[in-house]
């Protein structure tokens, strides 16, 4: 099956075969491995990517299923050479240790942020339930995404993500 | 250039590894490809206990994509037997340990054939055509029953499920005296049994190896925690000259001792790479990787505690069932042995006796998960502790406070034979209490007793240590562990005054590269990001002994430490020649070289001039060789022993058994802090792993031995919303045992906090008649204890597994 599909800002048209799973069809054909599989039941939440802005589980879509729609990996939040402060603040708070978690992780803070721009410790972490990460405990991460949206003025989600004319930066970068 | 003038050491540096790992350009095993590159999938025995009568696999030949499908038959000649590198007796019993099964399968997930194909789909998809028969062999799944006269056999040419039983006794140590006598003269005795549920270490990255055979080396790239003795290992067993494998760990995603590991995975990568000369790759599922990769924990404690009606504790007798499963792995029969020396903790126990039997099952192999041993005798003693003050109606701190050595009676040698360097139990104690506002809490509890709240408050104590660094060789060889403890490091100067730290360690998550950049600046005086650390690759880090055991810091960075001593003795020879004094009147500070007393604006030489001076070698003083390169390997006399008081409140909805962490305060002892957001990290990480033995997670067979938490929707790893905001703090008592005065941190959080919720539970309703709960404590199990007195699990296969899978209904 033929699918067009927009990665990270580029358009892509590839013939692929109709059981291939999304994340699948970014790693491998696009070589867009910053987003990783680390599950097979879609517990883990280490693949998600973002889907016409929405956070999804790239493990529990097929590729055709994102024929005409952009995706947005981790390796397509940086502006300009400018992290997103979301991506910064998994920096600035240790958010992270051995990183594997860490594409999904952020790519759901962007998309809980862009639902709840100043969730309180319980929003956060209710928000985040559905991706796992093994080595930080989860309180950094927390920390991580509260000082992001006290950092975001304008804002996450479909319309700040778009790469269009005005090369927006999802909450003006930082 | 301008030296650093605050010491790195002791900074809260934000680390270098992030930069790549929040943008997404990573390195691990499975984002690697190789021209050609062909994908392995492997057939796992669906049955824990049988014969293989019959393997077809001429279906699977023919699919498409397909180019080679190998059985065990096909493999048997070359596989080897996968190595055990700790016998701990003379006369254990070690079983052949094929990578791939031959004719008998012996735990459910055992490999039973590989595809190579063009594809990983088309590689999937041929599983499914390959068709095996098996016959049925009795299964042995519950340690007891394995242990028993007449017990079905896991390995019948053994003739007996016991692969060794390890004794130690302080009254034939010299080290106590006689425990039998101490029981028998007992004021008080504290019987119990526990049980160490069987945990999954469940790194998040799942494990990926690929071998690329075209080279004039294999190189085998791994998702694994020890690159160095994984290239060891296989040149061991495949009969490969170790000279011709290159290893690499490249970007690797948690470990917690999963990754330490020999496994068969690696091994058929590597032989089917090597048959079909062609670059393979093989990357397991997360459900083959909850199913195949080893297992942790895993004991049945039988315990016995001796004591005076004052608190006083005389005595300690430990007996132990640890399950290896089915098979011997790399240091798993040692595991309940680093344990052995922990039990009597930080208590001064007259007597102590241990005694423990590894046995067979028919069950994915144990070995090494965080903390491996020292977890399971710290929950041991943490909770005779409670158990001890709550029969003699005392203080749980106020016990241990009677026991534990104090902080002038340092360094202390303890009844299991260890000498402890440094501590003050009594000041993380004082630090813990005063965050944890204990005595408020305690007032809340009595007051919801009182008022017979359906809500009911309880705490738990845990005042830990542990022996970590895992290091003194000549202890290891003591212990009949096959490789020494040390580790190496080098570092390279370059000409520019850049430099290069190679390191021995392997790090998978820890920020070693932050830490030993810390470490090295200071040591040269060199800018933090003027220092590149290399690891992870044999070629590159040619010598090294790999990342456990809480080993980096204080046995790899010390390394590191002595290899810049060392350049520095090298560059003051060269510093003086250019300054025209003699050595002996020239001094280093801050990253440069004067000549002593002659004051801050005397004529100074840079390390970096030096490393040019060296480069360009026309002019060095006589004898003096153009290198300034230097390399050590380090050896220390003695663990580290880290330390601290854990508290933890916890909620029982005793009407739905649910409970809630309403407080954690961890008050660590991890000596001199490197860098303090680091330590943090590992803390709250430990108390994850430790809160989800305790409350959530458990390794479930069913009758039949198949394994009924199969993925991650049934084995319970906590989510965000599972757990609670810890309160961390830290006491700083300097180890006496390396000269940066550090103690190991990754595994403290996980030892220290499972009894202290456990104990929290118990304390919660232990008026409601309570003293045990088995973990982990589901509110299932929460509520049975309260309402029917039934602590236990229900028996093997009795109850489905704590995850979301079996809770889904209920919820």
């Amino acid at each position: 099956m033929r699918i067009t599909v927009t990665v990270d800002g580029t358009k892509y048209s590839d013939d692929v075969e109709p059981r291939q799973l999304l994340v699948h069809y970014l790693r491998e054909r696009l070589g867009k491995v910053g987003t990783v599989v680390g599950c097979d039941t879609s517990n883990c939440g280490a693949c998600t990517v973002h889907l016409d802005g929405h956070s999804v589980k790239s493990c529990s879509v097929l590729a055709v299923q994102a024929d005409g729609s952009e995706v947005t990996t981790i390796e397509g939040l940086a502006r300009d050479g400018q992290l997103h402060p979301v991506q910064q603040a998994f920096h600035d708070n240790h958010a992270l240790q051995c990183g594997f978690c860490t594409p999904g992780m952020i790519m759901q803070s962007i998309d809980l942020l862009a639902d709840d721009p100043d969730p309180d410790e319980t929003a956060v972490r209710e928000g985040l339930e559905g991706n796992l990460c093994r080595c930080t405990g989860y309180q950094n991460i927390v920390r991580a995404v509260r000082d992001a949206a006290a950092k975001m003025s304008g804002g996450a989600g479909p319309e700040a993500e778009r790469v269009g004319e005005s090369q927006q930066v999802a909450g003006g970068g930082n | 250039m301008t030296a650093t003038i605050e010491p790195e050491v002791g900074r809260a540096r934000l680390r270098k590894e992030d930069a790549r790992l929040i943008a997404g350009r990573t390195r691990w095993t499975d984002n690697l490809t190789l021209p050609g590159l062909l994908h392995m999938a492997i057939m796992r025995s669906p049955l824990a206990h049988a014969r293989i009568t019959r393997v077809d696999v001429s279906s699977a030949r023919q699919l498409p994509g397909v180019i080679a499908v190998f059985t065990g038959a096909d493999l048997a000649d070359e596989q080897g037997s996968l190595p055990c590198a700790w016998p701990i007796t003379e006369d254990m019993l070690s079983p052949n340990a094929p990578s791939i099964a031959v004719d008998q399968v012996n735990f459910a997930g055992e490999a039973v054939a590989v595809v190579v194909a063009r594809s990983a789909y088309e590689a999937a998809d041929a599983i499914e055509a390959i068709d095996i028969d098996y016959e049925d062999l009795p299964v042995v799944l519950d340690m007891e029953a394995a242990v028993a006269d007449g017990a079905d056999l896991v390995h019948a040419d053994l003739g007996t499920n016991k692969s060794a039983t390890w004794v130690f006794d302080s009254a034939e140590a010299g080290t106590g005296s006689e425990v039998e006598e101490a029981i028998a003269g007992a004021e008080v005795l504290i019987e119990r049994t526990y049980r160490q549920q069987r945990l999954i270490p469940a790194f998040m990255e799942p494990r990926s190896v690929m071998v690329d055979p075209t080279g004039e080396q294999f190189t085998l790239w791994s998702a694994t925690q020890i690159p160095h003795i994984l290239r060891i290992m296989l040149a061991m067993t495949l009969s490969v000259p170790e000279h011709k494998v290159r290893v690499i760990a490249p970007d690797v995603g948690g470990g917690f001792g999963g990754k330490l590991q020999v496994t068969p995975e690696e091994v058929l990568t590597f032989l089917v790479a090597r048959r079909l000369g062609k670059p393979v790759k093989y990357t397991e599922s997360r459900s083959e990787s909850i199913l195949a990769a080893h297992h942790g924990r895993d004991q049945l404690q039988k315990l016995t505690l001796s004591a005076r009606r004052d608190g006083t504790v005389t005595g300690l007798k430990v007996e132990l069932l640890a399950d290896m499963g089915a098979y011997l792995r790399l240091v798993g029969p040692g595991v309940p042995i680093l344990g052995a020396f922990m039990f009597n903790s930080i208590y001064k126990f007259p007597a102590y006796r241990f005694v423990c039997t590894n046995v067979f099952t028919n069950k994915t192999p144990t070995d090494a998960y965080r903390g491996a041993g020292r977890p399971e005798a710290t929950f041991a003693i943490e909770r005779l502790m409670d158990e001890l003050a709550a029969e003699l109606d005392l203080d749980p701190v106020a016990v241990r406070e009677r026991n534990w050595i104090r902080h002038e009676e340092f360094p202390f040698t303890t009844v299991a034979g260890l000498t402890y360097d440094s501590g003050n139990y009594e000041a993380a104690t004082a630090r813990a209490k005063e965050l944890f506002a204990y005595d408020a809490l305690r007032a809340e509890q009595a007051q919801r007793r009182e008022r017979g709240d359906t809500v009911q408050l309880g705490i738990g104590t845990s005042t830990f240590t542990e022996m970590c660094g895992l290091a003194p060789s000549r202890v290891l060889g003591a212990l009949a562990y096959s490789a020494g403890g040390w580790e190496h490091a080098a570092i390279r100067m370059l000409p520019t005054g850049k430099v290069e730290v190679v390191t021995g360690s392997s790090p998978h998550g820890q920020g070693h590269e932050t830490a030993w950049s810390q470490i090295v600046a200071d040591q040269l005086g060199v800018p933090f990001e003027d220092v590149e650390v290399l690891h992870g690759d044999t070629q590159s880090s040619h010598k090294g002994m790999d990342t456990y055991g809480s080993r980096s810091l204080t046995v790899g960075a010390i390394a590191v430490v002595q290899a810049a001593d060392k350049v520095k003795a090298k560059a003051a020879k060269v510093a003086a020649h250019m300054l025209e004094a003699a050595e002996s009147d020239v001094e280093f500070a801050a990253g440069a070289f004067r000549v002593r007393g002659a004051g801050a604006d005397a004529t100074s030489v840079s390390i970096q001039d030096v490393a040019l001076a060296v480069f360009a070698a026309h002019d060095l003083p006589e004898g003096v060789e153009p290198n300034l390169d230097s390399e050590a390997t380090f050896d220390p006399e003695n663990f580290s022993f880290p330390h601290g008081t854990h508290l933890c409140a916890v909620e029982v909805d005793t009407e739905t058994g649910r409970v809630r962490i309403r407080e954690y305060v961890a008050v660590d002892d991890v000596g001199r802090v490197v860098n303090p957001l680091i330590v943090e990290g590992q803390v709250h990480g430990g108390l994850a792993q430790g809160i989800a033995q305790a409350l959530f997670e458990e390794a479930v067979h069913d009758e039949s031995g198949t394994l009924t938490t199969g993925t991650l929707a049934d084995y319970l790893v906590p989510s965000a919303a599972d757990l609670p905001n810890f309160t961390t703090d830290r006491t700083e008592t300097p180890a006496t045992s390396n000269p940066l005065g550090v103690k190991g941190v990754g595994e403290a959080g996980t030892i220290a906090s499972t009894p202290a919720v456990v104990n929290a539970v118990v304390d919660a309703v232990r008026h409601l008649g309570v003293s045990d709960v088995q973990m982990p404590c589901t509110p299932l199990r929460v509520w049975r204890a309260i309402h029917t007195g039934q602590t236990d699990a229900g028996g093997l296969g009795g109850e489905a597994g704590g995850g979301l899978g079996s809770m889904g209904g209920t919820q």
